[in-house]
């Protein structure tokens, strides 16, 4: 009744390619950004921000990296957490190297450093495919997390072999170090958040997009049919990394603060994030939110249910989160193989019909 | 002899025998990606899993003892006996088998005919579990696991080269256990896969699953063996894995150490598994013995991979997988 695009009158091109064409859709994304940028600041504390908001929104940058390379272009990838680790130290060498340049304009650059290592290992995907590559992938984890961890010149040769973020500010407002106050780092990374979102929307409904879902339908047809398999490959790999790098960078310098890599960027990092997609959806952006959302949010609730409220010793409760998760997800792949944007497709059509649905 | 040589031959004996033991992880995944085309995630953890299981019933731990005295309050923790070696290893095959039957009936038979990628999934999904229940079960505490293997030094062999070369080669005599139960398990692997019915049932269902269904071969009968299987491997690998290093979750990364293996050796060759866990295991260590100390050292955690991906892109299906033809 209220969700149709019935009435809903395109005069012109520009309205009708539009990124949202319903207006219902249009109305509702406008509403969350307001809500997201003018009322969520006013009324969170430092908890919410650092136990679900900040995670929640960087986690959704990889997981829309992620998803573009996977759900879009069809190349399995278990390398995020090498490429979060370079977007992480590519930020800090850049912090530390060029003080006087905004913060905003580094973590760009990362971006766009992580971009060209991806595209460098996803130069072999062009020979292999499937689980070949996915193991292949892993190659980039644990060469990138070494090369962090052996080589003092990333880390500035600190004793430690950690890296911490200097305090930096932008346009006058402290976003990394101690003295951030909770809405500046959250509203920071939603800018990128949304940004991001908004690219990734962009180009995966246009020609680059096509050209990925072509050649994760079939590699072979879509050469037939002129796509140039060797572009869109890295293409994917080039875009996904990019995003996938500034949620690294906004993971270390907003977020965590200081950063020892094999920690922060191991091998389940890579697994969580992939979780996260296919949770949410393979081929979705909005799967990408929900996928984050719900792996923020699961272990948090089974934290305050277990420990919080029945008292229980926290390393039992670790124990059983990883078999929940564990559980969840093969309940989910069972369930809905094509994960939560699914379950939403379907409301959506319900709620077209609804309330006379024949 | 130079004793650059000597050194350089102790470290090719010392990465043979390491190389056995990742081709022992490999062999499992091998087993399950035949037979069911499912690329099992979770033999690593299975491994884990079963060493865990045979210290906790060798020391006749309660299970689930935390949680209980969690839930209502009490202190259990042991039976108060001991159970030997050879019985706790039975016990423990029956447990690995009751878990193929469960993970074939709760997960893999609802997700026949799925693409691969979401059976992978499952399988993490699976190794996150059982690593948890694993953890709730027996406790996260590093065991010692001790079936009565021989370790340490082997005498004949320092005894032998030191006469032969004037230094004695150090060669642990675990390893040398290992490689012989290896070589056990796959030639009987190997022998029950091609004479026996089940074995070449199991083939079988490899090959094309409509048409083993189709001449009365029961799907259901074979995952659940080929599960089994696989569990039996998981339990050798990680008894050796177990006594060598003590059961912890590390253990449960050997799994990352077999997927270049399988990568190299092809997913769907027996033979591939274990020429690919020699070559990486000498690699890695020859690597690290040449190369690694110049540039840092701990290059084992990523050289195998970048082996495999090289040797990947001029031979994309592996040593001896089978050739990829696809069409359009």
């Amino acid at each position: 009744m209220f969700y149709r695009e019935a009435g809903d009158f395109k005069t012109s091109y520009t309205d009708d390619s539009q990124t949202f064409p319903i207006k219902f859709d249009r109305y509702r994304y406008y509403v969350v950004l307001i809500a997201a940028f003018a009322v969520i600041p006013f009324l969170i504390n430092d908890y919410w921000v650092n136990a679900v908001l900040l995670p929640f929104l960087i986690y959704s940058i990889a997981a829309i990296g992620l998803n573009i390379l996977v759900g879009y272009c069809g190349q399995v990838s278990l390398g995020t957490g090498g490429f979060m680790a370079v977007g992480a130290f590519a930020v800090y060498k850049l912090m530390t190297a060029f003080p006087e340049i905004s913060i905003f304009i580094h973590v760009i650059l990362a971006g766009g450093i992580t971009a060209g290592v991806g595209v460098l290992f996803g130069l072999p995907s062009l020979r292999i495919k499937g689980f070949y590559l996915a193991v292949a992938t892993l190659a980039a984890q644990f060469f990138l997390v070494w090369l962090f961890n052996r080589v003092p010149w990333f880390y500035n040769y600190s004793a430690s072999g950690q890296i911490s973020a200097p305090e930096r500010s932008f346009l006058g407002v402290p976003i990394t170090g101690a003295q951030t106050a909770p809405w500046a780092a959250y509203l920071f990374c939603l800018v990128f958040c949304v940004a991001c979102a908004l690219i990734a929307r962009n180009l995966t409904r246009g020609m680059a997009g096509r050209k990925w879902m072509a050649i994760r339908d079939m590699d072979i047809a879509a050469e037939i049919i002129g796509v140039n398999p060797l572009k869109a490959k890295l293409s994917a790999f080039g875009v996904s990394s990019f995003f996938v790098g500034i949620s690294g960078a906004l993971f270390f310098a907003v977020y965590l603060g200081a950063v020892e890599v094999g920690e922060a960027f191991g091998i389940n990092k890579s697994f969580l994030v992939l979780f996260m997609v296919i949770i949410g959806g393979l081929g979705s952006i909005f799967g990408s939110f929900a996928g984050a959302a719900f792996l923020v949010l699961l272990p948090v609730l089974l934290k305050n249910t277990l420990v919080g409220g029945l008292g229980w010793p926290t390393d039992l409760a670790a124990h059983l989160e990883f078999m929940i998760v564990g559980a969840m997800i093969i309940v989910f792949l069972i369930a809905e193989p094509h994960g939560l944007a699914q379950l939403w497709r379907i409301a959506k059509e319900k709620l077209r019909l609804w309330p006379f649905p024949h | 002899m130079p004793d650059q040589l000597l050194f350089g031959m102790e470290v090719v004996l010392n990465g043979l025998m390491a190389g056995v033991l990742y081709a022992l992880v490999a062999l499992g995944f091998v087993l399950i990606y035949k037979a069911s085309g499912i690329f099992n995630y979770a033999q690593g953890v299975m491994a884990l899993f079963a060493a865990m299981t045979l210290v906790g019933i060798m020391e006749g731990n309660v299970p689930f003892s935390h949680l209980i005295n969690a839930v209502f309050g009490t202190q259990v923790h042991h039976f108060g006996w001991q159970v030997p070696g050879i019985a706790a290893v039975a016990l423990t095959m029956i447990v690995m088998v009751a878990l193929a039957w469960v993970v074939n009936q709760l997960i893999f038979r609802h997700l026949v005919n799925q693409a691969p990628i979401i059976l992978f999934m499952a399988t993490i999904g699976l190794a996150y579990f059982l690593e948890g229940f694993g953890d709730v079960m027996w406790g996260s505490d590093i065991k010692k696991l001790d079936v009565g293997l021989p370790q340490g030094l082997n005498t004949v062999i320092d005894d032998l080269t030191y006469g032969l070369f004037g230094y004695g080669f150090f060669i642990d005599n675990l390893d040398i256990v290992a490689t012989v139960v290896a070589a056990l398990l796959v030639g009987s692997l190997v022998v029950f896969a091609q004479y026996s019915k089940q074995g070449r049932a199991m083939r079988a269902v490899a090959d094309d699953h409509q048409a083993a269904l189709s001449v009365g071969v029961s799907l259901n009968f074979i995952w659940v063996m080929v599960w089994s299987l696989a569990g039996f491997v998981a339990l050798v690998a990680g008894i050796m894995w177990g006594t060598k290093s003590g059961v912890q979750f590390s253990l449960s990364l050997i799994a990352l150490k077999a997927l270049p293996v399988l990568m190299l050796g092809g997913f769907t060759s027996i033979p591939g598994a274990i020429v690919g866990g020699l070559i990486i295991g000498v690699g890695e260590k020859l690597f690290e013995f040449s190369v690694g100390t110049m540039v840092g050292g701990a290059t084992e955690n990523w050289f195998a991979y970048v082996l495999a991906l090289i040797f990947l892109v001029f031979r994309p299906q592996g040593l001896f997988g089978e050739k990829i033809i696809e069409r359009v």
